[in-house]
């Protein structure tokens, strides 16, 4: 007799394979979408880390990049919180760490970090746009025929610009100076918004590849690294489908230009400022990529030497079952490439671009194999656990918790950008300099 | 009466009163016996007496309302079989709820071992379910407060509370913390507070018929598990991670993980 056992699927079991002794409630339980969210948090914190090298240190160079980096770092904010819901079982209940916050956990400050990081952000594009909120106002009361959009947007920048109409040159010189302080304490509250996420991962005392003290480092350091390859990447990317849309008058794809028809868009101004944005920022890349790869190297490097009780199961994780997704994936393609591309001498828009793509895939390796490489093996150190990845969703868990769950929290900022864009161009160029 | 008498008098009178309050608060009586509590539930297994039946863990899933059709459990049996060439097999399929009927040691994805009876040097059971830590890290980590300790020290989870983010799970260096499959928050072992609060037993106790597992109040020197923890060899569970468990263990081994 055939005996039939109902099967109840736990959570975490649907993607979890268990291998030699695995105690019987030990799943994945942190599966794609805890990859996402340190991922999207370390490029908000790292675009804003771009925009701030301009307006905090006065990097010149970097002028167009960093207005377009605040802008974005500011899409990417509330992309951040979205896989943490994803991944709630109570998704409803989100709001209770921010309402009755157990300060002795690592993630009862996310709430406060965040939001005041949020406010920082929004008031520094505050205080770049102010000007140009007021002139669009200005341009806007005296434009007669106004279009649906055009009455929407002066609606828009009425409430935004809070009433401040003054331009004379005393307040766009505090609004400069405001700028200036904010970009200044933006940096280390970026940093921390970051380095704590790490902080959530390496005080699990439990986890033997988790806890150390160097993984909020080790976050912020590959955080800017993303988030300065993203830039690059979208901002290329961009500005290619602007130069592309310019040419043929697609104004649908160019929303800054439905909402303010006096902007120039010549394509050949917009190669050159292209080129020389790119290659500008792909150096400070290489910077920061150095500094993230020699902490990344120096904790796998200790962790051998001292050779603790954890080692023996760890070297078997790090050398055997995850040695392609470790060295191949994240330190070779993602790292040495794109290291090696970024030094070959003359470089073009299409090689930084080719580069940071592969540098951002390293980082997602990065996240890949510190969340699901530290649920690889078991708590018992006698045994592993494989984690597949649900692609195809065949219930409301498996499109969370799963390819499809990660593509919409990857695409959310790009749609989040392109009406952001329209109330704030962010690909705007400036005639003076700040 | 005058606005300047009156003012003097209210003075006193609000001074008069929350200085007698402030000492109402200062002898809290639920303070006062939380902070030296004559009750700490403590648990002992003695490994000697197990064999790996599995009755606890079917006892405790019915009684608490973990399904027996789901993979995960609020208590546990372990199996261990080391060889004379220093091989140690380790196994608990299912939480072993159906208890070890079979010699084949379970080896998830890499299939199922046998070690032949003459090469067996010893073989052990040991149950296992959660440490009611004194120093709980799943308390530490929740976010919201929805897991607490009382203060008779076991860690409950409010059900109503709980956001399902995971960290308690991530936290626990034991592995006893799951997710409900019905209710869909956290879920761990309470020592049956809802009996032992009402002068019952555990159920794993009470399942259990060869007295290898027992509860009992550690404040309390004539409590037979106290008893026990005072005058004779115990272990603890992976004392390393500072959690400071309080189920002893008698016949604990270096394997054991």
């Amino acid at each position: 007799m055939i005996e039939q056992v109902a099967q109840m699927v736990v959570h975490g079991e649907a993607w979890t394979i268990k291998d030699l002794f695995v105690l019987p409630n030990e799943y994945v339980y942190w599966s794609i979408q805890i990859v996402m969210y340190p991922y999207m948090t370390g490029l908000v914190a790292g675009a804003f880390v771009l925009s701030s090298l301009y307006h905090v240190f006065n990097v010149e160079k970097l002028k167009n990049i960093a207005r377009y980096a605040l802008v974005f770092s500011f899409a990417l904010l509330p992309v951040a919180m979205l896989p943490l819901m994803l991944h709630l079982q109570q998704p409803l209940r989100g709001t209770h760490v921010l309402m009755t916050p157990h300060f002795t956990s690592a993630i009862s400050a996310f709430g406060i970090v965040f939001m005041t990081y949020a406010c920082i952000v929004g008031a520094e594009i505050w205080f770049v746009y102010r000007r140009f909120f007021v002139d669009s106002l200005v341009r806007l009361e005296t434009k007669s025929g106004r279009s649906t959009i055009d009455s929407v947007l002066m609606f828009i920048y009425r409430v935004v610009v809070l009433g401040a109409r003054d331009l004379s040159e005393e307040a766009l010189q505090a609004d400069h100076k405001a700028v200036k302080t904010l970009a200044g304490i933006g940096i280390p509250v970026a940093c921390f918004l970051h380095g704590y996420a790490g902080f959530i991962f390496g005080s699990v005392k439990a986890n033997a590849l988790w806890m150390t003290p160097l993984m909020p480092v080790i976050f912020i350091c590959s955080a800017v690294v993303s988030g300065i390859a993203l830039c690059i990447v979208s901002y290329a990317i961009f500005m290619e489908l602007r130069k592309w849309a310019a040419r043929r008058g697609k104004h649908y794809l160019l929303p800054d230009a439905v909402a303010n028809k006096e902007l120039a868009l010549d394509p050949e101004h917009l190669r050159s400022v292209q080129r020389h944005e790119v290659t500008m920022t792909s150096r400070y890349l290489l910077i920061f990529m150095t500094l993230a790869l020699t902490l990344e190297l120096l904790d796998i490097i200790f962790r051998g030497y001292t050779a603790v009780k954890s080692w023996d199961i760890l070297r078997d994780v790090i050398y055997e079952h995850d040695f392609v997704k470790i060295f191949i994936m994240q330190y070779g393609i993602g790292n040495l490439l794109p290291f090696v591309l970024l030094l070959i001498p003359g470089l073009g828009v299409r090689r930084a671009c080719l580069a940071s793509l592969l540098v951002l895939f390293g980082v997602f390796m990065m996240r890949w194999n510190v969340v699901i490489g530290g649920q690889a093996f078991s708590l018992t150190f006698a045994g592993f656990m494989h984690y597949h990845l649900p692609i195809i969703p065949h219930d409301m868990e498996t499109f969370k918790e799963g390819l499809m769950g990660a593509l919409m929290v990857i695409t959310a900022p790009f749609v989040i950008f392109y009406f952001l864009n329209m109330v704030i161009p962010a690909f705007m160029e400036e005639k003076e300099p700040h | 009466m005058k606005r300047r008498d009156f003012l003097k008098h209210a003075a006193v009178f609000v001074s008069g009163v929350s200085v007698s309050l402030s000492a109402l608060e200062l002898i809290d009586p639920k303070e006062v016996l939380a902070a030296n509590p004559d009750l700490r539930w403590g648990f002992l297994v003695d490994t000697y007496k197990c064999v790996g039946c599995g009755f606890c863990v079917k006892g405790c899933k019915i009684e608490n309302d973990i399904p027996l059709e789901a993979n995960v459990t609020r208590t546990w049996v372990e199996r261990y079989v080391m060889t004379k060439n220093g091989e140690v097999l380790m196994d608990s399929p299912r939480g072993a709820q159906d208890g070890y009927t079979s010699k084949l040691i379970d080896h998830g994805a890499s299939g199922k071992k046998l070690a032949s009876d003459k090469e067996i040097a010893q073989a052990f059971f040991v149950p296992k379910l959660c440490n009611q830590c004194s120093t709980p890290a799943c308390v530490q980590v929740c976010p919201v407060g929805a897991t607490y300790q009382t203060a008779d020290g076991v860690v409950l989870v409010d059900r109503k509370w709980c956001i399902g983010c995971g960290y308690c799970i991530m936290g626990c260096p034991y592995g006893v913390r799951f997710f409900h499959p019905v209710e869909h928050v956290a879920d761990k072992c309470t020592f049956c507070y809802h009996r032992i609060s009402n002068g019952k037993t555990t159920a794993c106790v009470q399942a259990c018929a060869f007295g290898a597992r027992q509860i009992g109040n550690l404040r309390d020197p004539n409590d037979p598990v106290a008893k026990v923890v005072m005058k004779q060899r115990v272990g603890v569970l992976r004392d390393e991670y500072g959690t400071k468990p309080n189920v002893y263990y008698i016949g604990l081994n270096e394997e054991v993980r």
